[in-house]
């Protein structure tokens, strides 16, 4: 690795074959980056994230793209959790998430957990644009510190426009140096693990999902738009993914 | 004479005594007056005498959300579309006389929503003495006191009792239970408003609130002539 | 323009509906988050960085002239929380009849016919701004002094908090609300040439949880 840090950019697209299934024509792998296909359990494709789980490192920068087209149906997760670290290189690494989903296709975007070591200064972007009629499933989680470790810097915006409309732009920002009362009682008020779940799809533009309260510390929101934000806090990683998965459930 | 100018669209304010198509809208009444001194009940009976003859909506202000509200829909002295509450962030008397803008949007939304309306009471959280609502919501108030309060209340006097368009002293069967002197009231009444009226009334049988609705059915008349 | 007019829209007691809500305050209160003057410092330091600077920049892009409709559209997309977008709506309504009443403007006027039910009130507080001769760093002052104002007030009637603590903690935040101005007016230049995208999105997880809360209780003192 030299000091500036590694770039690297790994890109999936996914296209209906014709037959009822998804084919795979880009997979392309760079550097920590590694893509593998899997077998799917339902009728679309299933892509594992194998390679990112020591990094990114201070300096890195990496992007996934991922292009769902008509059609096609994708499922996207990943083999372990992502642990952001300190660097030799200095300054903040980032990673960023370019998600387009086509109409009438369907993406599950749904990786491990983002965890956020001490002294690391990690900066994530995800993006999603969705056309009128394609679904998206999209999870985040990120774990302030490793087991009774302090958390490092991380700032995440998630980005979801529907047919180029913007319907959700959101900014975490937790860890040291972040603008004052992150962990304070407007903010994560200790909890060590924050989430995020988006759903998007057609029939919520007519019919908004109820929302509300789900349990302690999570909440369903239909967003204006036809997708709905769950968010949720809790202790630890294990807590906020029953949290979340409780959600999706919910969601049917 | 209609004098608004600046003021087109929905969002006309409030003391214009013309709905943004230059009709006359609907008269407002505010009742106010300490806790448990019967507002609630008063509307309720208000609006069990009045609802077969003027279409008529209510806004609560409660203290604590709703529970005025909840009671009036339990007793469907109107259709729930007819009721709305206010939320007064504890402090009933801004919401209905420094700060009018969420009870003046309350009233709007009912005549958007039920069409055009001739009677609207904004019942008031309970509140102290000295509670008394803005020119620019109502267009004539009732202050509700009772006898178990106290027969001194009309001689302490304060802007509510003073200055209401109507002071209404309720519970008057209660008057021999609690020693209170309904004709020292009811001079007391008379020395702090002069020709204001007065009434005195039980809503537990006799002629209830029919005094109160009089005067209500003659505000209207008054009102609707102004047109 | 008279600077003055930064007095009267900026008072507490401008009839704009504010004071039935708390900011997430209540909720927080009962949730036992806040419990006193330094939880409530922490509370209002973390609404003034997120809800706040949300605010800021908004009012300040609408004070600039940006497109309402545009910046209400973004507004939305930094609100997942239902409740606290109907908050701001009513509290965009009931601004916008204060300020058409003191500042009688064709912009505001015009306003009130794209939003019948009302625009986010940062939108409309930058538009009043304008209606009243004043500018975009005035604008952001506004909306990033109500986003911890509007909690402290509420906190001192929820918790018989002594009113000197609170205006304590308002007058610490102030460095920090310089700050939150100035990132907040920056962006809002910016949005001229790179469009809304450029406006800050920054959010507090348990503010808009809290929102959702707060809006199921069937009894509560603010409406938000």
């Amino acid at each position: 690795m030299n000091a500036a840090g590694v770039r690297s950019v790994a890109r999936i697209v996914a296209r209906d074959d014709g037959r009822g299934g998804t084919t795979l024509p880009v997979l392309a792998s760079d550097g920590p980056l590694a893509l593998r296909r899997t077998r799917a359990t339902g009728a679309g494709a299933r892509v594992m994230l194998i390679g990112a789980m020591s990094g990114p490192l201070g300096g890195d920068h990496f992007t996934v793209h991922a292009r769902v087209e008509e059609g096609a149906t994708l499922s996207v997760g990943s083999a372990a959790a992502t642990i952001a670290l300190p660097g030799q290189a200095k300054g903040e690494a980032r990673y960023d998430v370019r998600l387009d989903v086509a109409d009438d296709a369907e993406l599950h975007w749904l990786p491990e957990q983002l965890i956020s070591a001490q002294g690391s200064d990690l900066c994530v972007t995800t993006r999603a644009e969705v056309a009128a009629t394609a679904r998206l499933v999209l999870r985040e989680e990120q774990v302030l510190g490793r087991t009774g470790e302090r958390p490092g810097r991380l700032t995440s915006r998630l980005t979801l426009r529907v047919a180029g409309r913007l319907v959700l732009d959101q900014e975490l920002a937790c860890g040291p140096g972040a603008p004052g009362g992150w962990d304070g009682p407007a903010g994560l008020a200790g909890h060590r693990a924050v989430g995020q779940l988006v759903v998007v799809r057609p029939e919520f533009g007519a019919e908004p999902v109820q929302g509300g309260v789900l349990a302690e510390g999570a909440a369903l929101m239909p967003l204006a738009g036809p997708a709905a934000l769950v968010t949720a806090v809790a202790p630890d990683a294990l807590r906020l993914r029953r949290l979340l998965d409780e959600a999706l459930a919910q969601l049917g | 004479m209609h004098l608004d100018h600046h003021h087109d669209g929905p969002a006309a304010v409030g003391a214009d005594a013309h709905r943004p198509d230059g009709s006359r809208r609907a008269l407002r009444i505010g009742l106010g007056g300490p806790v448990g001194s019967g507002k609630t009940a008063t509307v309720a009976a208000l609006c069990r005498a009045l609802r077969d003859e003027l279409s008529i909506a209510v806004v609560t202000n409660d203290i604590y959300t709703r529970e005025d509200a909840e009671f009036l829909l339990r007793e469907a002295v109107l259709p729930p579309e007819r009721i709305t509450a206010v939320e007064t962030g504890a402090c009933p008397h801004t919401a209905i006389r420094d700060d009018i803008s969420a009870n003046l949007e309350a009233v709007e939304d009912l005549e958007d929503a039920i069409g055009p309306l001739d009677l609207v009471l904004v019942e008031s959280g309970g509140d102290n003495l000295t509670a008394t609502f803005s020119k620019g919501l109502v267009d004539a108030q009732i202050f509700v006191i009772d006898v178990a309060g106290g027969d001194d209340i009309p001689r302490k006097g304060g802007p509510g009792v003073t200055t209401a368009d109507l002071l209404v002293v309720n519970k008057t069967d209660l008057a021999p239970y609690v020693g209170s002197d309904l004709a020292r009231m009811a001079a007391d009444a008379k020395a702090q408003r002069a020709e204001l009226p007065v009434v005195f009334q039980s809503l537990r049988g006799g002629p209830g609130v029919a005094d109160v609705a009089a005067w209500v059915r003659g505000r209207l008349a008054a009102w609707t002539a102004g047109a | 323009m008279s600077r003055a007019a930064l007095l009267v829209l900026a008072d507490g007691r401008f009839p704009a509906g504010g004071h039935a809500h708390s900011g997430g305050a209540e909720e927080a209160v009962k949730a036992g988050r806040i419990s006193g003057a330094a939880s409530l410092a922490e509370f209002c330091r973390g609404r003034l960085h997120t809800a706040g600077l949300v605010s800021a920049s908004l009012a300040a892009a609408a004070a600039l002239g940006i497109d309402p409709v545009t910046l209400d559209g973004a507004a939305d997309a930094r609100t997942p929380s239902p409740a606290l977008r109907v908050a701001a709506r009513k509290l965009g309504r009931q601004l916008l009849r204060a300020a058409r009443a003191t500042w009688p403007s064709a912009e505001l006027d015009a306003l009130g016919r794209q939003f019948p039910k009302g625009a986010h009130q940062p939108v409309v507080l930058g538009l009043a701004a304008r209606a009243a001769g004043l500018g975009p760093v005035d604008a952001a002052y506004c909306a990033a002094y109500e986003s911890v104002s509007g909690p402290a007030t509420a906190t001192v009637r929820l918790l018989s908090l002594d009113p000197f603590d609170a205006t304590r903690v308002l007058a610490r935040l102030a460095p920090e609300l310089d700050r939150v101005v100035d990132r907040g007016v920056e962006a809002a230049r910016r949005v001229v040439d790179d469009g809304v995208d450029a406006l800050p999105a920054p959010s507090a997880p348990l503010l808009e949880i809290g929102a959702e809360v707060h809006a199921g209780w069937p009894v509560r003192l603010f409406a938000s």
